[in-house]
């Protein structure tokens, strides 16, 4: 049941796309499959979407204003780091006209029906770049429901009408110029009015917080004095540390064990077999980490992946010759090819990538017969919520979740299997769901060799030019696994095509009259998942280097030539000319050893492009000296946090296209931590400028975007510098260490 | 066996295996979880705190090597240098997702302890083993610099 008070009539601002379409309708999918949409019983727990409470005014599920004048806005997504708190918070109090010195946010409970993410569906979580966008007409909605009760109290209490009056950082002017009212005043009153079905929100000019830069971060000082709480941090009495020893092969599974060793170490409370493998329960991190040490495991790889990753990009090859599913089809490519004057090919080699955020995933889980809490940088409450009631044998109302910050995740959380949740559970329920809350911990050598990777991808491509030099066919033949499939998700997946499979190249944005992608979907033994800025993390790539290589066939600058074939795309063209201006691409070509690379895409509807610089020294090492970064998102909410998801977006993927791979080798993943699987640095950092393209487009997010044209832009750069082409991913180590 | 030391400038004894490496012992004895786990073999930082006046990851220190030594953390982060990174991280927003920033700020602050007025090449020596996954390296580096100016002047 909805609260009388809860806003039924959310706007999703958003404009389609097959990314957001493709989300929602797996949203109701997972909807169906997970039986959610209840309201939570437990939800009255924090006291929110309450507004008979005397000491605060809740109009609704997003604010709650207390008599001492606090604004406690309610965030629906998880802080991983993309800046989501102060965004929400942002939208709602600029609405609200609250004072931002008196802002702060909490998370909210796992509750679909009041927190769904209106991009997914039904479903609350958090990613594909959708925070601020299908929040953003909600939220400015609640702000302004709230603002506009708490100005009927103040006209009621002064019996003047509420047209007469002003508000301005949380206080209330009376036309009189002298009398005013604080928000916190006026709470009791406010609780006790309807709330108005009818808001007006405001003038985009008269924003004081969206797009001014005046709410700067609300996590930023808890988290430059070590008391931001993250699950790592969270513990409660009695508490112990979890930790699993699972199969060093994906698929396989324990055949015996041999626990005397472990139980002896001191503090070692239980060992115990769960679904993912053996447990270590004890009294600290340190304790079960020498027990997990001290098991003696024997494995059963008899359905397990046991292939080299080498020989799995070998097979995809060999079905890049193949037909495969038509995810994209203009025109004739293949009759535009046999008739240009020249045909271009390349192929592209894309790894495996461990997401590798810095705070290992972890979760603390409190099981009982009837109920399980759970405490963790949750990024998929409902899908974590179902997944959790069913390990647990519970009912989704059973389960609570709190969702703490998280330590990164770059989409590592949100998986369909809850992964890291579901063990937490078992341990809980094979320990004996007693209510002994018991802490999941997973090392970093766990989360490099834990799977759920950025797949592995190969990408074929063949364009053709006409006597004039224009480009007249493209075919890109992408082959790897499917991300969606083997899930609840799986139903998403149409005649054949899995979107975030083909993102970035079906969607290719150059007018070109003959397009035909196509997808081979591959099955192995290795777990993949979304991975920051998802399928654009290789289809960007893919068509960026490529679009250089043919813009060189073709005798033509880069930039001018990428320029004519987005004619009719003015957004994406704007971040493509403005990245060029600021980074003097006009200028000419650079000094010796020197070059410069651009590149542009749409993710999530935001549109990115970047001009990387290099320096290539004689040995071959290459370094990145500057990244100039246009960035269209819509409205800017806070211009300084699209700032900084452009900049960490451009090192974390410079990182990834510098050094980032996982391989297997006979089924074993050969890297195991920061030292071999290596993640950019500070001293490899390069000086970043973003220019952000002003908008009154609807927001859209820069979580992720930013990341997709770095790689290409700094391979074409190479490329400038050099005279040479990267087709396979990482760089070659001779050119890039 | 217990271990005396000097933590955040309080004596303090910790009664845990010796072996223990310190961030454990802060973190589940003492109590103190500013300081982070990242990768447990001295790899990313995100464990640094200062041991007599040092930055050392504490990840890899038993706790009885810290025997009778001076400990701070991000909690006892007092000097004027310790402050002033602080500040300067507040006012060039450095942290996206924070949880490196802990041991960021600790190393920060022993570059400044001991030079002033740090180069680029003094803070790529100085803190390219704290690994920051949000990529905030950036602001990082200007927030050092912006430190460095606020002690100076």
């Amino acid at each position: 049941m909805s609260s009388p008070n809860q806003i039924d009539d959310p706007l999703d601002a958003t404009t389609p796309s097959t990314r957001r379409a493709f989300l929602k309708a797996a949203g109701t999918t997972t909807a169906i499959a997970l039986t959610i949409g209840f309201e939570w019983a437990g939800s009255a727990r924090r006291a929110i979407a309450t507004p008979a409470a005397p000491a605060a005014f809740a109009p609704n599920a997003f604010v709650r204003i207390g008599s001492d004048n606090s604004v406690t806005v309610i965030s629906k997504h998880l802080e991983m780091g993309q800046g989501s708190y102060t965004g929400i918070a942002t939208v709602l109090s600029d609405e609200l006209d609250a004072d931002w010195s008196l802002v702060r946010v909490e998370s909210a409970p796992a509750d679909a029906k009041r927190y769904a993410n209106l991009a997914f569906g039904t479903m609350q979580g958090t990613g594909g770049s959708s925070a601020m966008a299908n929040s953003w007409m909600q939220l400015r909605q609640a702000g302004a429901r709230a603002r506009a009760m708490l100005l009927s109290a103040a006209a009621a209490q002064w019996h003047v009408p509420a047209g007469q009056l002003s508000v301005r950082d949380s206080i209330i002017y009376h036309p009189d110029g002298k009398t005013q009212a604080s928000f916190g005043s006026l709470v009791a009153r406010a609780a006790s009015l309807p709330v108005p079905e009818q808001v007006a929100l405001k003038d985009a000019k008269n924003f004081k917080l969206i797009g001014r830069g005046q709410s700067p971060r609300v996590d930023v000082p808890a988290k430059c004095d070590g008391t931001a709480q993250f699950t790592l941090d969270f513990s409660l009495p009695g508490m112990l540390v979890a930790l699993i020893r699972r199969s060093p092969r994906f698929g396989g599974k324990v055949k015996s064990f041999d626990a005397s060793a472990a139980t002896a170490i001191p503090g070692v409370v239980k060992v115990i077999e769960v679904p993912n493998g053996i447990a270590v329960v004890a009294s600290g991190f340190w304790a079960a980490k020498q027990g997990r040490e001290a098991l003696k495991v024997e494995w059963d790889d008899s359905n397990a992946e046991t292939r080299s990753s080498e020989a799995i990009m070998a097979e995809y090859r060999q079905l890049a010759e193949k037909p495969a599913a038509s995810a994209r089809k203009d025109g004739d490519a293949a009759k535009a090819m046999a008739g240009a004057a020249r045909t271009i090919s390349a192929s592209y080699e894309f790894p495996y990538l461990a997401h590798a955020p810095m705070e290992p995933l972890d979760a603390v889980v409190k099981l009982t017969a009837s109920s399980c809490e759970i405490w963790a940088g949750d990024q998929f409450q409902t899908v974590d919520q179902a997944n959790a009631a069913h390990t647990a044998a519970l009912d989704p109302q059973q389960v609570s979740i709190h969702t703490l910050y998280a330590g990164g995740s770059f989409g590592r959380r949100a998986n369909a299997g809850s992964d890291y949740i579901v063990e937490a559970v078992s341990v809980a329920k094979a320990y004996g769901a007693d209510g002994t809350p018991i802490k999941l911990q997973w090392t970093r050598e766990d989360d490099i060799h834990g799977g759920l990777y950025r797949p592995m991808y190969f990408h074929k491509l063949e364009a053709g030019l006409n006597t004039s030099n224009e480009l007249v066919g493209w075919r890109n033949v992408i082959v790897g696994q499917s991300i969606l499939a083997g899930t609840p998700m799986a139903a998403m997946i149409q005649n054949g095509i899995d979107a975030t499979s083909v993102e970035g190249a079906a969607t290719i944005a150059y007018d070109i009259p003959n397009i035909d992608v196509e997808l081979a979907t591959t099955k192995t033994g290795v777990p993949v998942l979304w991975w920051r800025v998802v399928g654009s993390s290789h289809t960007t790539f893919a068509v960026e280097a490529f679009i250089d290589e043919v813009a060189h066939a073709a005798g033509q600058d880069p930039y001018e030539f990428r320029r004519k074939l987005l004619a009719k795309e003015p957004r994406m063209k704007a971040v493509l000319e403005l990245a060029a201006d600021k980074a003097g691409w006009s200028s000419g070509p650079m000094a010796k050893g020197k070059g410069r690379g651009i590149a542009v895409g749409e993710a999530f509807k935001t549109f990115v492009a970047q001009v990387a610089e290099v320096s290539v020294d004689e040995s071959g090492q290459v370094r990145v000296d500057r990244v100039v970064c246009a960035v269209d998102c819509g409205t800017p909410i806070n211009p300084d946090v699209i700032t900084a998801q452009m900049e960490g977006g451009i090192g974390f993927g410079l990182g990834a296209v510098l050094y980032g791979a996982i391989t297997l080798k006979d089924g074993h993943v050969e890297q195991d931590n920061f030292n071999s699987y290596r993640v950019l640095r500070l001293n490899e950092m390069p000086k970043v400028e973003v220019y952000i393209v002003p908008s009154t487009e609807a927001p859209t997010g820069v979580g992720e975007p930013g990341v997709a044209p770095l790689g290409p832009a700094v391979a074409n750069a190479i490329f400038a510098a050099t005279g040479k082409r990267i087709h396979v991913l990482p760089f070659p180590k001779t050119e890039a260490t | 066996m217990p271990t005396t030391f000097v933590l955040n400038g309080k004596p303090t004894t910790l009664d845990v295996d010796p072996t223990m490496p310190l961030l454990w012992a802060l973190r589940e004895s003492a109590g103190l979880t500013g300081t982070k786990f990242g990768c447990g073999m001295a790899l990313c930082g995100a464990c640094t705190v200062q041991l007599d006046g040092r930055a050392i990851r504490s990840c890899v220190t038993p706790i009885a090597t810290v025997a009778g030594k001076q400990v701070t953390t991000i909690e006892g982060l007092q000097s004027a240098p310790g402050k002033a990174v602080q500040a300067a991280w507040i006012k060039l927003q450095v942290p996206q997702c924070g949880y490196c920033q802990s041991g960021q700020i600790m190393s920060a602050t022993a570059l400044l302890e001991n030079n002033a007025a740090p180069t680029d090449a003094d803070i790529d020596g100085a803190m390219s083993g704290n690994i920051c996954r949000c990529a905030t390296y950036g602001r990082i580096r200007a927030a050092i610099h912006d430190a460095a100016q606020a002690i100076k002047s």
